[in-house]
């Protein structure tokens, strides 16, 4: 399939790694977690864009290391008693008896640092799904793709994405200029003496950024009559209480089966009627809105299939899912699968359209220039 | 025909405070108003009322009557006017929304629920018309302020309003981007005939582009005229209009260009020659100073000598290197290379970098670009205790009469200058640095800076002051520094330098050509 190249829908990047990170949690044979990392990172190098957010993948691999790591730790700190083939005599620390049941450090067994290790890739690797969808999708563009009625809620958070930056800026620079005079030095104090102008610049720059909106059309009321934002209301609050009730029921065993996934099916079926009112009486518009083709579908399809395999290796071959910390690792041909699977999201993808910076203007004009060095040059 | 009528709006803020008078004001279609008037006069509050962002926003109690192509508006908030009333605020990147120039673009009329088809062809038209094609992927808060200044008026005009109102566009600019900014706002006005309100102290640089001005006089009064008209009896104006008063010229030049033609029948006595420079008496000695941000070299080999009496003004265009070179030589910004001492080099220099806040503090005084910053207490008296021994006379000093009880915030632009400034002196460096303090100052204000900055120097001070205002740096400044990427290009006296650089040469030298630097030299030749 050739097409050209061009950012998918954000969704449909999200959809693919929950599909991984559902296979992943689904087992914790090491081979396959490696393999599904692996495939994670492929299709991450192939197919994200240049932007700044798309460079955040690398600290999400480290994130994974760090459970890893984490989690052996823990079992060579906590894991004594671990039955099995000791690697490392460590002394254990005797704990009084009110934190009954905890033993630390004590002999480490092969055993108990596998059981960690395998642990700790199956965190490792749904971190870096994870991560891999915030690389592939721009976070902002899959704020501004919730559905219109949520709008207010999406641009709030995109506002405090792009503020969480210049609050920082404004902590050093306030930092900096509290340096140039003499003043309090008592430990509250000085919080004060930082805090103040830092609060007062963030609430001025608040207020400007409303005004902005606000001038800019932000919340302009649509053409919806009162008895249709009272029927909007109605239904958002009680598809909410429906929710409520039906979770409840859920979690609560002795309450009527009618009031559990019934009632939640209902309330979520309310609210969506609700929200889909809303969203009809809004009179906004989308610039250039991401666009739902068939590479989307296809890549949600991977995601999916990824995960279905996955769930029937974790049903029906549950050595293979579960492995084993006593013997080798094995691996069938379902879960290779499974894990190869995800690489198809190449395959059914554009590339991502790349973004050429544009080069600063080069604004040298004032440099004065050395003809004598150039003449010299010329001979 | 008029397109925008206000009538008998009257303003109140709490404690009564009366801002604006039964203001009538007129603007007809296609028409460049400037407003105009001392800061804290009440400039914003007007335009706020237009917008509908006042009282809103700002709290007070607004009477009269707003009247849009003889509809009422005074009721609508801002959002409900945003198809017709676009606004421009001083600081552009505090309003961007999103974060490419293009969404920017986009982002109004996505409010208002254009077609997509419309909004598509509107935004290539607005970054055409602008200039800005080149910047549309870029992230907003990476551009240069002029561009951001572009974008930002761009993702108004884009909603197509019949009125476009701004507060003080330039106010952040350098020259050359102000005049950018002015000039696609000329453009827009004759070209679209898009009618614009547009509030501005700096008068030298808009009032030859305003149809009419409304000069705001104190006391909630505005009158409104001819810019010639109202200029010849207005308490403060740009050099250019002293210059024709006190030449006696009619009508009242208002361009570099009608003042050219106007100084032909001058005659004037040879210019007096400067004093002969001192002797140098280096108090701060910079040599090879290299900074690096990140991979990028913020500054390149600077020599800077700032010597006891004397005024030196920082030059360059936004991101120059201005503030970077200022927080380096007071020590607190790193550098890579080079060297900074503060004394005699040789014998006592000392080099702040090396020192604790406190060293530094006695040693080299530095005004941060937001003077606020330096604030925190909830009274004048407060701050001064906090600042030390001495603080409050210094401040007495500088701007006398300041009321012990009055909150920092509630001061005037001026006189919250002067608190910091007194703040930083309290130490008693004998180098003191300013970065942009003219910011925001109006005429007056900007005189008494340049007083504070004499006495300074005739106190045996060294001063640097960075600034874009060419007008300023003409009446205080006795030796100038030009940056452009970190480097030095050109430094020297200032006559000398801004008969290099045209771009920095004020209006009395653009009309009467070198060695013409300040009006009262003009006088006193006539």
């Amino acid at each position: 399939m050739r097409t050209l190249p061009r950012d998918l829908h954000p969704v449909a990047w999200w959809l693919w790694a929950i599909g991984l990170a559902t296979a992943t949690s689904l087992t914790t044979n090491p081979l396959v977690l490696l393999l599904l990392v692996g495939v994670v990172g492929v299709v991450v190098t192939l197919r994200r864009t240049d932007h700044p957010w798309a460079r955040s993948f690398r600290f999400y691999v480290w994130l994974g290391v760090a459970a890893v790591v984490l989690r052996v730790l823990w079992r060579v700190l906590l894991g004594g008693g671990y039955p099995g083939t000791v690697v490392l005599d460590l002394p254990e620390v005797p704990l009084p008896d009110w934190v009954l049941g905890i033993s630390l450090l004590g002999p480490v067994t092969r055993e108990a640092l596998l059981a960690g290790l395998y642990d700790g890739l199956r965190l490792a690797a749904i971190v870096i799904c994870v991560g891999a969808a915030n690389s592939l999708a721009n976070p902002k563009r899959l704020l501004r793709s919730l559905p219109p009625a949520l709008y207010e809620l999406g641009t709030a958070l995109v506002v405090a994405v792009t503020v969480l930056p210049q609050f920082t800026q404004s902590i050093r620079r306030v930092r900096a200029a509290q340096a140039l005079r003499a003043g309090e030095t008592g430990r509250v104090r000085r919080l004060r003496r930082f805090l103040v102008p830092v609060l007062e610049d963030t609430f001025e720059r608040s207020l400007a950024l409303a005004a902005g909106m606000d001038t800019r059309g932000y919340g302009r009321s649509g053409d919806a009559g009162r008895v249709e934002r009272r029927v909007t209301g109605g239904l958002m609050i009680a598809g909410l209480c429906g929710v409520v009730v039906g979770v409840y029921a859920l979690l609560d065993q002795t309450a009527p089966r009618l009031l559990a996934a019934p009632m939640l099916l209902l309330g979520v079926l309310v609210a969506a009627a609700g929200l889909l009112n809303a969203g009809r009486r809004v009179g906004r518009t989308r610039y250039r809105p991401d666009r739902w083709r068939a590479p989307e579908l296809a890549v949600v399809g991977v995601g999916l299939a990824v995960a279905v395999v996955g769930w029937w290796v974790n049903r029906h071959q549950v050595p293979i899912a579960y492995p084993d910390v006593t013997v080798a690792p094995e691996v069938s041909l379902a879960a290779l699968a499974a894990a190869m699977l995800g690489l198809l999201a190449v395959v059914v993808t554009p590339p991502p359209s790349s973004v050429a910076p544009a080069p600063r203007e080069p604004a040298r004009a004032q440099r004065p220039e050395r003809p004598e060095r150039e003449v010299e040059a010329a001979r | 025909m008029t397109l925008l009528e206000l009538r008998g709006i009257t303003l109140d803020y709490p404690d009564d405070v009366r801002v604006l008078d039964a203001v009538d004001l007129d603007l007809d279609e296609g028409e460049l108003m400037v407003v105009s008037g001392p800061t804290g006069v009440g400039k914003s509050s007007l335009l706020g009322v237009v917008t509908g962002l006042v009282p809103r926003f700002s709290g007070g109690t607004l009477r009269g009557d707003v009247r849009l192509d003889g509809e009422s508006i005074v009721v609508l908030p801002p959002r409900e006017r945003a198809h017709a009333i676009g606004y421009v605020g001083q600081d552009p990147a505090a309003g961007f929304v999103t974060d490419t120039a293009e969404d920017e673009l986009a982002y109004g009329m996505e409010q208002l629920g254009l077609p997509p088809a419309t909004m598509r062809r509107r935004v290539e038209e607005t970054l055409d018309l602008l200039g800005v094609a080149d910047l549309r992927r870029r992230d907003l808060h990476t551009l240069s302020g002029g561009e951001q200044q572009r974008i930002a008026i761009g993702s108004v005009l884009t909603m197509h309003p019949r009125l476009l109102v701004l507060d003080e566009p330039t106010s952040a600019l350098d020259p050359t981007a102000a005049e950018d900014v002015l000039a696609t706002l000329t453009r827009l006005v004759h070209d679209l005939g898009v009618s614009v309100l547009l509030a501005e102290h700096r008068l030298e640089r808009v009032v030859p582009f305003a149809d009419r001005m409304a000069l705001l006089t104190g006391g909630g009064r505005v009158e409104t005229g001819d810019p010639a008209d109202l200029l010849a009896r207005s308490p403060v104006v740009p050099p250019l209009v002293e210059l024709g008063r006190a030449a006696g010229w009619t009508p009242l030049p208002l361009s570099v260009r009608e003042a050219r033609r106007a100084a032909r029948r001058l005659t004037l006595a040879p210019p007096p020659a400067d004093p002969p420079a001192p002797a140098p008496a280096p108090l701060l000695t910079a040599t090879g100073v290299g900074v690096t941000h990140g991979p990028v070299v913020a500054l390149r080999e600077v020599d800077v000598t700032l010597d006891a009496g004397r005024v030196t003004a920082l030059m360059g265009r936004n991101g120059s290197g201005k503030s970077t070179l200022l927080w380096t030589l007071q020590g607190t910004r790193k550098r890579r290379t080079g060297r900074v001492e503060v004394g005699r080099p040789g014998a006592d220099g000392r080099d702040p970098a090396a020192l604790d806040p406190a060293g530094r503090r006695a040693l080299v005084g530095l005004l941060p670009q937001t003077a606020g910053d330096l604030l925190y207490l909830e009274t004048v008296a407060q701050e001064c205790e906090a600042g030390g021994a001495g603080t409050r006379a210094l401040l007495e000093r500088l701007v006398p009469g300041i009321d012990d009880d009055a909150h920092p915030r509630d001061l005037s632009e001026g006189q919250r200058l002067a608190l910091a400034l007194a703040l930083v002196l309290a130490a008693r460096p004998r180098v003191v640095l300013l970065d942009e303090p003219t910011r925001g100052l109006d005429y007056t204000a900007k005189a008494a800076l340049a007083r504070i900055l004499r006495e300074l120097a005739v106190d045996g001070h060294a001063v640097l002051v960075a600034t874009h205002d060419v007008e300023f740096v003409a009446t205080a400044a006795d030796d100038v520094v030009v940056l452009a990427e970190g480097e030095v290009v050109s430094a020297g006296p200032t006559r000398r330098v801004v008969l290099e650089s045209p771009a920095f040469a004020p209006q009395v030298t653009k009309v009467l050509g070198p060695p013409w630097l300040r009006v009262d030299e003009v006088v006193a030749a006539l």
